[in-house]
C-alpha cells in the first residue's frame, strides 16, 4: 500500500489532496449549504413561501423536535441513544391536564395549576429519563435496549394515567407555551432558540459538556482521567427526559387537547434523524447541537417543500429518509482513513 | 517417540502485516503425544504463528508438515478438518446451549432427521468422563465454571479427532485447583497420543505439563529445547534476548535521592488470579521499578493503586493513613497520576485536541461554578507543549494526528498538569521511537528530583535497573524481591522473575527479599534495610 502511494506523481496526490479537502468541508459546511439550497428553492418555487405565517408555521413545528433533539445530542454525544423521547412526551402530556383540571389532586388555586402542570409533568419526564440512565449506568444494559423498556412502557403509563381518554381543555395560562407570543414570535420557537444555544455554550464551555464529549469518544481513557462517568451519563439521559417532557406540554398546549396515543409518536426517529442529518457522530465523542437544529431545520424545510408542491407525505417520508441517507454518507466522507 | 517424525513441522515461516515483519523464518516443531510450550514476550510472534497453523493467516513463506503431508490451512475450519483445534481465551461455544449440544455443536446424533437426545446426552457425558469431569450435560453451558466450559472445548477438540490441541494461556482465568484439573486432562490427551500447544506466561506451569519449548523472540524462534534441559533463567533470558555476560549494566544513580516520605505503601494486595500478594513501596524523590513477566500482575496492581479496579484483600496506606480510593477520581485528588499502558484503548481520546486530551484530568480545577477557564486552559497546553517539545501544528489539532510518541507526552502532561505528588506508568514507553523513549525517561527522572514518586512498569529490564531506584519484581501476583544498590542489575530482575528472587549465583544476596514462591511478599520500604 505504501509503496503504491509513493509512485503516485505529484499531481494526483495534490487532486486527492484537493478531494480530501472537499470531503471535509462537505462535511463542516454541508448542512447549512443544505439549508441554504433548500429556502433559495422555496423562495423561487414556492407560492407564498416568503410570508410571516409561513415562517412561523414551520418554527411551530419543529421547535419540539429541535427540543427533543437538543437532549439526544447529548445522549449520542456519550454514546447512547433515548429511544424514549416520545413516550416521555406523552407522560408529561398526559399528566399535564390531569393537573390542570385537579382530576389529581382536587380543586387547587387557578395559578398554582399552572405552575404546576408546567413542573409536575417536566420533572416526572426527567425521572424516567433518570431510571434510563441508571439501566444504562448501573446495570451495564446497552442503551437501545435501556430505553426501549421505556418506549414501550411509558406510552402505556400515559394510557393508565388517563384511561386511554382523550383530554380536552381550555387554559390560555398555560396554553402559552404553545399558543403565546414572545417579541411577536411563538414562544416555543424563543425557547427552542434559547435551549439550542444553553446546550450548545454546555457543551462547549462547561466542564460538564467536556466530560460527556470525554465519555463518549473514550470512555476508559475518561474514566482513568478522573472523569465520573457514571454521573454523566444518569444527567444526560435525565436532561434528555426533562426536555421531552417540555415538548410534550408544547404539544398538548398547541392542540387544546392530550390523546396519551399520539403525543410525541415516532419523535425518537425524528431526533435520532435530527442528530444524524446535523454532523453528530452516533458513535459518541463528537457532537454539535446547533448542527441538530440545523438538522431538524431541514428535515422540517424538506417535508414542508414537498407538501407545499403538491407531493404526498407518503413520498416526503421517503424523501426525508434520503437526506439521513446522504448526511451519514457525507459524515463519512473526510474521516481520512 | 523421539526418533519418530514429529506430528508437526512448521519451517522457515515468514510473514509480514503492511511491510512489517511479524514472523522471520520462524519454526515450530511438536514431536507425536507430546506437549509443547511455546513462550515469547509481548509482539514476539506466538499468536501469529499460532494463527498460520490454524488457518486464519496465510504465510509469505514457509513449509507446514503435518502428520506426515504438507498442508496450507486456508481457514481454521480446515485447519480443523485436518485433526488442529484450537481453545481460545475467550471461549467461543454457546452459552445459552447445554453442554451436550456444545460438544456435539454442528454434528448431532440424529433419529430420523431429529436430533437423537438421549444418544447425544449419554455420549457427551462418556466423553467428559474420559476426562474424570462429571457435570450435568444438560445445564446450560454458560452456568458451568469457566474451568469447566475450558473442558467442554477441549473435549469438543478431541472427539473431533483432532491430532494437535492448541491452548492460548488456557490457565489465565482459572484458580490453581482448575488448574490441576486441566493438567490432568492435558495428561489424559497425551496418554491418548493427542499433542498440545500450550501457551502461557506462567513458568511454573510449564514445567509441570510440557514435554518441550520453544522460544520466540521478535518474530524469530530463538530457542527449542526439552523443557528439563532448560532452567528458568535460561527460558527468562532467551524471551528477554539478553545473556547473563552482557546485562552487567548498572543503575547510574545510587540511593542518594531517595529518603523521602512514603507516599505509598502496600502489603498483600489481592484480586482474582492476578494479584495474589502483591507489596511495594514508593516515596517521594523516588524511582520505584515494578518488573515481572507477562501475566505477573503489573498492571492490575497498578489499576488498584489507582482505583480503577477495586482489591479483594490487603492494604493500601497513602502518606501513612490507609486509603481506599473507589474511583479514579478519588486517587486524582490524592494528587496521584495513572498512565496507561494501552494509550489507544485507555489513554488519548482520539477526536478531541491535543490541549483538550491534556487538561482532562485538570479539567475540574480549571473551572469557576463548572465553566472552563478557557484562557487558562489555553497558557497550559502551550506550556507543556513547550516544556516536554511536543510536536503538533497547534494544541487545536487532533490528538490522534499526533504520532507515538508525541500522544505518550501528551499524556504524561496530562499528569504532569495536576502536580502529581505520586505517577503510576504503566510502560511509558511501549510503541514508541528511540528518540521519544529516551527524552521521556530523562524527563521522569527530572521529575523525581524534583520530588515527585514514580512507580513505573516497564517489560523491559534496562529501562528499569537504570531508570528506577528501586525494583520491585512480581511473578504470578506476588511481590517475591525488592532490589536495590548494588543488587539491582538485570540479572538479579531476571533471576527474580524466573524463580522468585534467589540472587545470581556468586551475587551477595544485598536487599534481595522475599524469596520462594509461598508468603514473599515484601513491604513497608521504610523499615527496609538499605543495599548499597
Amino acid at each position: 500500500m505504501a509503496e503504491i502511494t509513493l509512485q503516485k506523481r505529484p499531481g494526483e496526490a495534490a487532486a486527492v489532496r484537493t478531494r480530501r479537502r472537499i470531503k471535509a468541508l462537505a462535511r463542516g459546511w454541508g448542512a447549512p449549504l443544505a439549508l441554504v439550497l433548500l429556502l433559495a428553492f422555496n423562495v423561487l418555487f414556492t407560492p407564498n413561501f416568503l410570508t410571516w405565517q409561513t415562517f412561523f408555521v414551520n418554527l411551530t413545528q419543529v421547535a419540539t423536535i429541535v427540543i427533543v433533539a437538543t437532549g439526544m445530542t447529548l445522549v449520542i454525544a456519550t454514546g447512547g441513544i433515548d429511544l424514549s423521547v416520545g413516550s416521555l412526551m406523552a407522560i408529561a402530556g398526559a399528566l399535564a391536564p390531569l393537573i390542570l383540571s385537579g382530576a389529581l389532586t382536587g380543586p387547587l388555586d387557578p395559578g398554582l395549576a399552572v405552575a404546576l402542570a408546567f413542573v409536575l409533568p417536566v420533572l416526572a419526564a426527567g425521572l424516567f429519563g433518570l431510571f434510563n440512565g441508571v439501566l444504562v449506568t448501573r446495570f451495564a444494559i446497552q442503551p437501545i435496549v435501556a430505553t426501549l423498556v421505556l418506549f414501550i412502557a411509558g406510552r402505556g403509563i400515559a394510557q393508565v394515567m388517563t384511561n386511554g381518554n382523550l383530554q380536552t381543555f381550555s387554559n390560555p395560562s398555560f396554553q402559552w407555551i404553545g399558543l403565546g407570543r414572545i417579541l411577536g414570535l411563538p414562544v416555543q420557537a424563543v425557547l427552542m432558540v434559547a435551549i439550542v444555544a444553553l446546550a450548545a455554550w454546555i457543551l462547549r464551555r462547561t466542564v460538564f459538556g467536556r466530560h460527556v464529549l470525554a465519555t463518549g469518544g473514550n470512555e476508559p481513557a475518561a474514566r482513568l482521567a478522573g472523569v465520573p462517568v457514571t454521573g454523566v451519563k444518569l444527567a444526560v439521559y435525565a436532561i434528555s427526559g426533562l426536555l421531552s417532557g417540555l415538548a410534550g406540554l408544547v404539544v398538548i398546549a398547541i392542540n387544546s387537547s392530550s390523546d396519551a396515543n399520539l403525543i410525541g409518536l415516532g419523535m425518537e426517529l425524528d431526533a435520532i434523524a435530527a442528530v444524524a442529518v446535523g454532523g453528530t457522530l452516533l458513535t459518541g465523542g463528537r457532537a454539535s447541537v446547533v448542527g441538530t437544529l440545523l438538522g431538524a431545520l431541514i428535515i422540517q424545510l424538506l417535508r414542508y417543500t414537498l407538501l407545499a408542491n403538491g407531493v404526498p407525505d407518503a413520498a416526503a417520508l421517503v424523501v426525508k429518509a434520503a437526506a439521513i441517507l446522504l448526511a451519514v454518507w457525507i459524515q463519512r466522507q473526510g474521516e481520512g482513513r | 517417540m523421539v526418533d519418530a517424525a514429529p506430528l508437526l513441522a512448521m519451517r522457515g515461516i515468514d510473514k509480514s502485516f503492511s511491510g512489517v515483519p511479524a514472523l522471520t523464518a520462524a519454526e515450530l516443531t511438536v514431536g507425536r503425544a507430546e506437549v509443547h510450550a511455546l513462550i515469547g514476550q509481548n509482539g514476539a510472534g506466538k499468536s501469529t504463528i499460532i494463527k498460520i497453523l490454524t488457518g486464519a493467516h496465510r504465510p509469505d513463506a514457509g513449509s507446514i508438515q503435518f502428520d506426515g503431508s504438507a498442508i496450507a490451512p486456508a481457514s481454521p475450519a480446515e485447519a480443523q478438518r485436518l485433526g488442529i483445534s484450537t481453545i481460545y481465551q475467550e471461549i467461543n461455544l454457546v452459552r445459552y446451549r447445554s453442554v451436550a449440544e456444545n460438544v456435539f455443536l454442528g454434528r448431532e446424533p440424529r433419529r430420523l432427521g431429529l436430533i437423537h437426545w438421549s444418544r447425544m446426552n449419554a455420549d457427551a457425558a462418556a466423553l467428559l468422563r474420559q476426562f474424570d469431569i462429571d457435570v450435568d450435560v444438560t445445564l446450560p453451558l454458560g452456568r458451568c465454571s469457566i474451568a469447566v466450559q475450558q473442558m467442554v472445548a477441549i473435549a469438543r477438540a478431541v472427539s473431533t479427532d483432532a491430532k494437535l490441541v492448541v491452548m492460548d494461556e488456557p490457565t489465565s482465568s482459572l484458580d490453581d485447583r482448575e488448574v490441576e484439573v486441566l493438567f490432568g486432562v492435558i495428561r489424559r490427551l497425551k496418554a491418548r497420543g493427542v499433542s498440545v500447544i500450550f501457551v502461557s506466561h506462567r513458568l511454573d506451569e510449564l514445567y509441570a505439563v510440557c514435554d518441550r519449548v520453544t522460544v520466540m523472540r521478535d518474530g524469530r524462534t530463538v530457542a527449542q529445547s526439552r523443557m528439563g534441559e532448560l532452567g528458568k533463567l535460561d527460558l527468562v533470558m532467551a524471551m528477554l534476548g539478553r545473556r547473563l555476560t552482557e546485562s552487567e549494566a548498572r543503575g547510574i544513580h545510587g540511593t542518594e535521592r531517595a529518603g523521602g516520605a512514603p507516599l505509598l505503601e502496600v502489603e498483600g494486595l489481592r484480586r482474582g488470579h492476578r494479584v495474589r500478594d502483591a507489596g511495594l513501596s514508593v516515596r517521594r524523590g523516588e524511582v520505584v521499578g515494578l518488573a515481572g513477566l507477562l501475566g505477573s500482575g503489573r498492571t492490575e496492581v497498578a489499576r488498584m493503586l489507582f482505583g480503577a479496579d477495586a482489591p479483594e484483600g490487603g492494604l493500601i496506606r497513602h502518606k501513612g493513613a490507609p486509603a481506599r480510593f473507589r474511583a479514579p477520581g478519588e486517587a486524582i485528588r490524592a494528587r496521584i497520576g495513572f498512565s496507561s499502558e494501552d494509550r489507544k484503548a485507555e489513554g488519548i481520546i482520539p477526536d478531541m485536541s491535543v490541549r483538550e486530551n491534556m487538561t482532562l484530568a485538570l479539567l475540574p480545577h480549571l473551572a469557576r461554578a463548572g465553566v472552563v477557564d478557557t484562557a487558562r486552559q489555553q497558557r497550559i497546553a502551550d506550556e507543556f507543549v513547550r516544556r516536554l517539545g511536543i510536536k503538533c501544528a497547534s494544541p487545536e489539532q487532533r490528538i490522534r494526528e499526533l504520532s507515538g510518541g508525541n500522544q505518550q507526552k501528551v499524556l504524561l502532561a496530562r499528569w504532569l498538569c495536576t502536580d502529581p505528588e505520586l505517577l503510576i506508568l504503566d510502560e511509558p514507553t511501549r510503541g514508541i521511537d528511540v528518540g521519544a523513549k529516551a527524552e521521556i525517561l530523562s524527563l521522569v527522572e527530572e521529575l523525581a528530583d524534583g520530588g515527585l514518586g514514580v512507580l513505573m512498569i516497564s517489560s523491559e529490564l534496562e529501562e528499569l535497573v537504570q531508570g528506577a531506584d528501586r525494583v520491585v519484581v512480581l511473578r504470578d501476583g506476588r511481590s517475591v524481591a525488592e532490589l536495590e544498590g548494588d543488587a539491582l542489575t538485570e540479572d538479579a530482575v531476571m533471576h527474580a522473575m524466573a524463580d522468585g528472587g534467589e540472587p545470581a549465583p556468586g551475587r551477595a544476596p544485598a536487599a534481595a527479599a522475599g524469596s520462594g514462591t509461598g508468603s514473599g511478599g515484601v513491604s513497608g520500604g521504610g523499615a527496609e534495610a538499605r543495599g548499597g
